[in-house]
Parts: C-alpha cells; sequence; structure tokens
C-alpha cells in the first residue's frame, strides 16, 4: 500500500498525518510538496492535511485548492483513488471543486480547539468502515473556519443519498445541519474538520480516530 | 489601469463576521444601525487590454467562491 500527504507552506498536521498512516496501516508514505505537478504512481490513499495553507490567505484552503499539485490529485480523485482531507484538508478540497459546500467562520466567531463527540452516519463508504452506523466517537477538532454551508437542495442531497460520512453531537460550529465530515458522490473523497490522526492511541487521549485508518488497509489492500 | 471587485456574501448566508461588527458599533454607543455584512474589496492594477471577461473570469476561479459569494466589477 503506498500514501502520499500534501504538504502546502503553512501545512501543520502533515507529518501526525503520515505517522498515522504510516503506523496503523502500514503504507510506504511519502510526503509531497504542493509545486509538484505528478503525484507516485500507484498510489492507494491522497491526504490533505490540516494547518493554515497560505496563511489563511483570501478564503481558508483558497490558494491552496489553485496549486499545481491539486490538478493530479483532482485527476487522482476522478479514477478512484481514495483522498482525504482534514480540516484546512476539508476546506482545501470544498475550494478545489471535489466536495460540494463551503466551509464558513465559526458562528460563534472564535477558534474552536477541543474533543468532540461525532455521530458516524454513514458506515459504508471506505473510510468509514471501520465504524457502525449511529455509533458516537471522541475525535478532536481545532479550526476558525469550520463551519458548513451548503444550499438546503445540496444538503437534501447529501442526506438523501448517505454522503454526510459525520456529525457533530451538538453544536461546535453553526455547520448547517450539524455536518462535520461529507463524502464525494463516488465515495472516494471525504472532508472532515475533526483531526482522527489526534486520536489514533491511547497516549493522545483515546483512539476513536484509529478506525478510520484500519479501515482503508482492508479496502485497498 | 486599476479595477476594483467587490466580494460580498450571497444573500441568505450569515454572516458571522458582520454580526460580531455590528455589537461593536452599537457597544461604542451608535443606535439606529440595523445590519452588518462584512465583504473583500480587491484593487487590481493592470493593462488597459485586460478584458471584462478575464476580470469575471478571475473572479469565479479564485477572487469569490461562488459557493457563497458574489462579486461586481467596478472599473475606473
Amino acid at each position: 500500500m503506498r500514501a502520499a500527504v500534501i504538504q502546502f507552506p503553512g501545512s501543520n498536521c502533515d507529518r501526525d498525518m503520515a505517522v498515522a498512516i504510516r503506523n496503523i496501516t502500514g503504507a510506504e508514505t511519502k510526503l509531497v510538496w504542493h509545486r509538484t505537478a505528478e503525484l507516485p504512481d500507484g498510489l492507494d490513499l491522497i491526504a490533505i492535511p490540516g494547518g493554515f495553507s497560505y496563511g489563511d490567505y483570501l478564503r481558508s484552503g483558497a490558494m491552496a485548492a489553485r496549486s499545481p499539485v491539486m490538478q493530479a490529485v483532482i485527476a487522482a480523485a476522478g479514477r478512484g483513488v481514495p483522498v482525504l482531507g482534514v480540516c484546512n484538508g476539508f476546506q482545501i478540497l470544498t475550494e478545489a471543486g471535489l466536495l460540494p459546500g463551503a466551509l464558513m467562520r465559526n458562528a460563534g466567531i472564535r477558534f474552536v480547539c477541543r474533543t468532540v463527540a461525532l455521530t458516524v452516519e454513514n458506515s459504508q463508504s471506505a473510510f468509514t468502515r471501520g465504524y457502525a452506523n449511529g455509533e458516537k466517537v471522541r475525535i478532536p477538532v481545532a479550526h476558525h473556519d469550520g463551519n458548513y454551508f451548503a444550499d438546503s437542495d445540496t444538503l437534501d442531497r447529501l442526506e438523501g443519498d448517505g454522503r454526510v460520512a459525520f456529525r457533530y453531537a451538538e453544536d461546535v460550529n453553526g455547520s448547517a445541519r450539524n455536518i462535520a465530515g461529507v463524502l464525494s458522490a463516488a465515495g472516494n473523497v471525504l472532508g472532515m474538520m475533526p483531526h482522527p490522526e489526534r486520536m489514533t492511541e491511547a497516549v493522545q487521549g483515546g483512539s476513536d480516530g484509529r478506525r478510520l485508518f484500519e479501515g482503508l488497509i482492508h479496502q485497498i489492500a | 489601469m486599476k479595477t476594483r471587485i467587490f466580494v460580498t456574501l450571497k444573500n441568505g448566508v450569515l454572516d458571522p463576521q458582520g454580526k460580531a461588527i455590528h455589537h461593536a458599533i452599537e457597544g461604542l454607543g451608535f443606535s439606529g444601525v440595523h445590519d452588518v455584512r462584512a465583504g473583500r474589496l480587491i484593487e487590481i492594477e493592470h493593462e488597459p487590454g485586460l478584458s471584462k471577461s478575464d476580470l469575471e473570469s478571475m473572479c469565479t476561479k479564485l477572487l469569490a467562491n461562488m459557493v457563497i459569494e458574489n462579486f461586481e466589477i467596478e472599473q475606473a
């Protein structure tokens, strides 16, 4: 299994993400700089990590979404390669048009940094197959712009098609319908604000994020 | 030549920043303000030959997020 973690100027969860992928899935995991126009061959997973790419200039994720590497990520996603975007990675995926909607400033204006309860809404995807439908998990969030917005038709379609992967158990940031994570139509792209890579072993305060990575092993190998 | 591009949130999209600014205005003792919406002004210096459609294309591809924002182009 081979994985790539994309690094943008201002990414800061890239190494944590690479460690989580490497330790849990055993994948040969490469860090790939955003100026690279081509990705390594034969990737089984692409991760877009959290951070503050380009200092959140213009809009969170807006500049990174137009980086050279993103054309390769979009092409790989089109071929069915699993793409996981966490936090700033989720913002980048929406800005790149790989996922619908947008992530706006938290409704309370404040940066939210704490462990939150999530409900697993769809346990059928490549990323969530290690969880049970309706299961409650605890995963940390750390963001200023996590307030998910999409028009009500889009939200209805997402819910109807089972594309809401995770929902906050309570209002965390004003997100429409408490949506915390969204899948692409084909199901191989997941964007989520909470950080599963920060909850993979007891020393991190819990391991509820671990099964997301474990689920990918079986899917891919 | 200079063009000004105004990027604003679409109607119906909540604006937490505008709301906070509104509260701050009231906190300063000003009354009679009904609503505040915050946007972004982008000034572009360019060759006179740059077409309106190129400017529009810059807006839809980068300067505005069409899911939540509208833009207006004001040429001097």
